[in-house]
């Protein structure tokens, strides 16, 4: 690794109205090394690797990239300078090919025929074989990754950004990924890592520059430091410690018995006979790798999809026939994992989307006419209460951060005061500081008597907040197993299909 | 009852010459990602000034220049509401074929009555400017498929966002081809006033427009998709005129709706099995009618 700077910001300023996105910040990136940019959500990274590209201007600093002053009219202009970007959403074309999405990408693309083989040639080279005549909407997550990864190579960038890339990905497209970094930062090309994936930014990234409220706090060697630290830096303090004291299990809130719904459509799961029991200050886990049945269990739960009579009954009640509604009222009430589009309605504003569920408990709807005054009371008591960072609830949802609109979701629905709250995903793709609030707020829940279904890929969690945990596979659950002491290893087999206590053979 | 094959089939690439121009301009735009329903009114507006100019000049090709002037000019308007004001796409549209018609009927009432200059035949006694609209189609066809802009538009007109973040002029890039498919729209009009009817009369596009916009999704957004949408069109048209003439026991208005007909039937069939062509990169482009706002 050489000492050379390839890119160095100093002293970069940019301010939106009414919020200060970067102050007087100053970091710089070495050839061939892997430098990871920290915060939380909103803490200024993405406008800041937004400038580097060019698609914002900085009202104040200077910026130089290969000893040369660097400011880009226009991320063309950036990426005739040497600079390639990986965005956190896909910038794609779906209804394009690779090769045309890839050429759409290049300053100067050369002909059809020899971009093809460029993209094959490159492509092969660094383990990520892509065909060029595919169209993007055939290809899967980790392989549309890969055309945005190859697009950049083709470019042979000095700086390559890449913007939270592997919350996508699965864990093994992930470990491809990195191994892709390390061949190019060993070629020296500077590569600016974006996520607030800590264990991830610990076991790959040479050096890290933390960013907190758009100015840099620390700057670090992360594999020198916890997981624990490198949050503290993020959050500014001691990360808050999880408190799962003062829960008792107490009388059986929700009975799940017999649970089976075929398949909605074709990518779907079919349910094979869930059941499960749910008792008041209990909080139940339910782990599996994606699409084993999470959405289609969560469906049958809040009333989206109705089962077979006695399948679903909440304290003595038979809800199975029931809707959404008649659910919420009786005190069932879900969060799914798609924010934008199931949880919320991305063009409506905070203070209606609070309406759509939380319209009966809180009594925000009299005699069929809104009651405006008390849903924007609500909406602003989920925001303080949950610390959203929004201007206030006249904002659409969609201009929310993820992690926001997330923390909003879940607020929207503790606050409500269910009895029983299912949440699939609950901290998918919220900071650290953030995905701690979002669980400490459902253990809360727990303590005061109500029970808690966590749906969860992240085993982490799940064994963090969970009494009892339960695997969802291929549609089936298994029965639970008490938490404690529970390993990772035994989880992998839980998962892996061994159902229930017996041993899996080797 | 006798009837020519290939006198039909001249006659049937003249009928369908305005409707060809119109949905080829069309389909420009909405590639683009531009729903722009104005085009009746862009063609009406290029007929009037169209024949307007070749009556004054005694020249008919300098009638369609100006026809397809006119035609870009007043697609500016749409332009402006939707791409300056980021007003609604559909609205704009609809506003557009109104006014167009409107202006139109009142800036034509000193041309009624008066007859168009004589259109001279081209090669194989084929019009001139059914030979342009014939050689466009591949001409567009490979802007579109073979070019660098034309990939540029395609990719403004699949997401606008991506586009954007690449760096691409998605407001600019959308205005082009708002005044590429206004200028195809109004040579489309100025060929029935100069080279079909050779006079003016209000509202005489008779909703020539919509077909061409009912063509473009026919056509699954392809070049050779729209000739064969307009084709058929224009060979419904004049089978049913023969039939008319060769005084066939059908009641004439049934006749008369045929190409209508045709067109919407043809529509449906092909809606119905829309939905597995985006796999294949057919279908209707991924931001067709929603407006763009960059935040910089």
């Amino acid at each position: 690794m050489t000492d050379i700077a390839v890119f160095r910001a100093e002293g970069i300023g940019k301010s939106y109205p009414g919020v200060r996105a970067n102050d007087d910040v100053s970091f710089s990136v070495r050839a061939g090394e892997i430098h990871a940019l920290l915060g939380e959500n909103g803490a200024g990274k993405s406008t800041l690797v937004k400038m580097i590209y060019g698609l914002v201007r900085p009202d104040d600093g200077q910026m130089w990239l290969a000893g040369s002053l660097h400011a880009p009219a226009d991320p063309r202009a950036a990426r005739a300078a040497g600079v390639a970007m990986v965005f956190q959403h896909f910038s794609l074309f779906d209804a394009l090919t690779v090769a045309e999405n890839i050429a759409l990408g290049m300053e100067s693309p050369p002909p059809r025929r020899e971009l093809s083989a460029r993209i094959t040639k490159v492509s092969h080279d660094f383990g990520l074989p892509l065909n060029p005549a595919r169209r993007i909407v055939t290809l899967s997550a980790g392989e549309r990754q890969r055309v945005e990864i190859i697009r950049c190579l083709l470019q042979d960038p000095r700086l390559l950004i890449m913007d939270e890339p592997t919350s996508v990905l699965t864990p093994q497209e992930a470990e491809l990924l990195f191994a892709t970094l390390r061949k190019l930062a060993a070629g020296g090309t500077a590569i600016l890592y974006i996520s607030h994936k800590l264990d991830e930014i610990r076991a790959h990234c040479d050096r890290a520059t933390i960013l907190r409220h758009g100015k840099v706090v620390d700057s670090c060697d992360p594999r020198a430091h916890s997981a624990r630290d490198l949050a503290a830096m993020m959050v500014g303090g001691q990360m808050r410690v999880i408190d799962r004291s003062g829960r008792q299990a107490g009388e059986v809130l929700l009975q799940v018995t017999a649970l089976s719904q075929p398949a909605p459509n074709a990518e779907g799961t079919a349910l094979k006979d869930v059941a499960l029991t749910l008792r008041a200050g209990e909080i139940l886990g339910i782990g599996g790798v994606a699409g084993n049945g999470q959405e289609e269990l969560l469906a049958a739960l809040s009333g989206e999809v109705r089962s077979a009579p006695g399948s679903v009954v909440l304290e003595g009640t038979d809800l199975s026939a029931q809707g959404p509604e008649p659910r919420r009222v009786a005190g069932l009430l879900t969060a799914p994992e798609d924010r934008l589009g199931h949880a919320a309605v991305p063009d409506f504003s905070l203070t209606e989307n609070t309406l759509l569920t939380a319209g009966a408990r809180k009594g925000l709807v009299r005699r069929g006419m809104i009651d405006h005054g008390a849903a924007r009371d609500y909406a602003l008591a989920v925001i303080q209460g949950f610390d959203v960072r929004t201007p206030g609830p006249h904002v659409p949802a969609r201009a929310l951060s993820g992690g926001n609109l997330q923390k909003f979701v879940i607020g929207r629905e503790v606050m409500q005061d269910p009895r029983v709250l299912v949440v699939n995903q609950p901290t998918w793709g919220v900071d650290a500081g953030a995905a701690a609030a979002v669980r400490q707020s459902l253990l809360d829940l727990a303590r005061q008597g109500a029970g808690v279904i966590v749906i969860s890929q992240d085993l982490d969690e799940l064994l963090e907040l969970s009494d009892r945990f339960c695997a969802l596979n291929e549609g089936r659950l298994s029965p639970p197993v008490p938490t404690e002491g529970l390993t990772l290893d035994r989880i992998g087999l839980m998962l892996g299909g061994a159902h229930g206590m017996e041993e899996a053979r080797p | 009852m006798m009837i020519d094959p290939l006198s039909v089939f001249l006659l049937l690439i003249s009928a369908s010459t305005p409707i060809l121009f119109a949905a080829l301009g069309e389909l420009v735009a909405e590639r683009a990602g531009v729903l722009n329903l104005g085009v009746e009114g862009m063609m009406i507006t290029g007929a009037l000034a169209g024949f307007a100019a070749a009556y004054a000049t005694g020249n008919p090709f300098l009638g369609f220049l100006v026809a397809a002037l006119a035609g870009a000019v007043i697609s500016m308007l749409f332009a402006g509401l939707t791409q300056l004001f980021l007003a609604n796409q559909v609205a704009s549209g609809l506003a557009l074929t109104l006014f167009g018609l409107g202006l139109a009927a009142m800036f034509g009432k000193p041309f009624e009555g008066v007859k168009a200059p004589p259109m001279p035949t081209g090669p194989l006694r084929i019009n001139w400017i059914v030979w342009l609209g014939l050689i466009m189609v591949p001409l567009i066809w490979a802007f579109l498929n073979r070019s660098r802009a034309g990939l540029i538009l395609r990719g403004v007109g699949e997401n606008h966002e991506a586009a954007h973040a690449l760096g691409y002029n998605v407001r600019l890039t959308r205005t082009a081809a708002i005044a590429f498919g206004g200028a195809m729209a109004g040579v489309g009009g100025a060929y029935i006033s100069i080279a079909t009817v050779l006079q003016w009369t209000e509202g005489m596009t008779a909703g020539a427009g919509w077909i061409a916009l009912a063509i473009v999704v026919f056509s699954k957004w392809t070049a050779p998709g729209v000739l064969a949408g307009a084709w058929l069109f224009g060979g419904v048209t004049v089978l049913q005129l023969r039939l008319q003439a060769a005084g066939v026991a059908v009641p004439v208005q049934l006749l008369s709706m045929a190409p209508y007909l045709a067109t919407i039937l043809v529509l449906v069939i092909i809606s119905a099995r829309q939905k597995y062509s985006r796999r294949a990169g057919g279908g209707s482009p991924g931001s067709l009618g929603t407006n763009f706002h960059a935040l910089r």
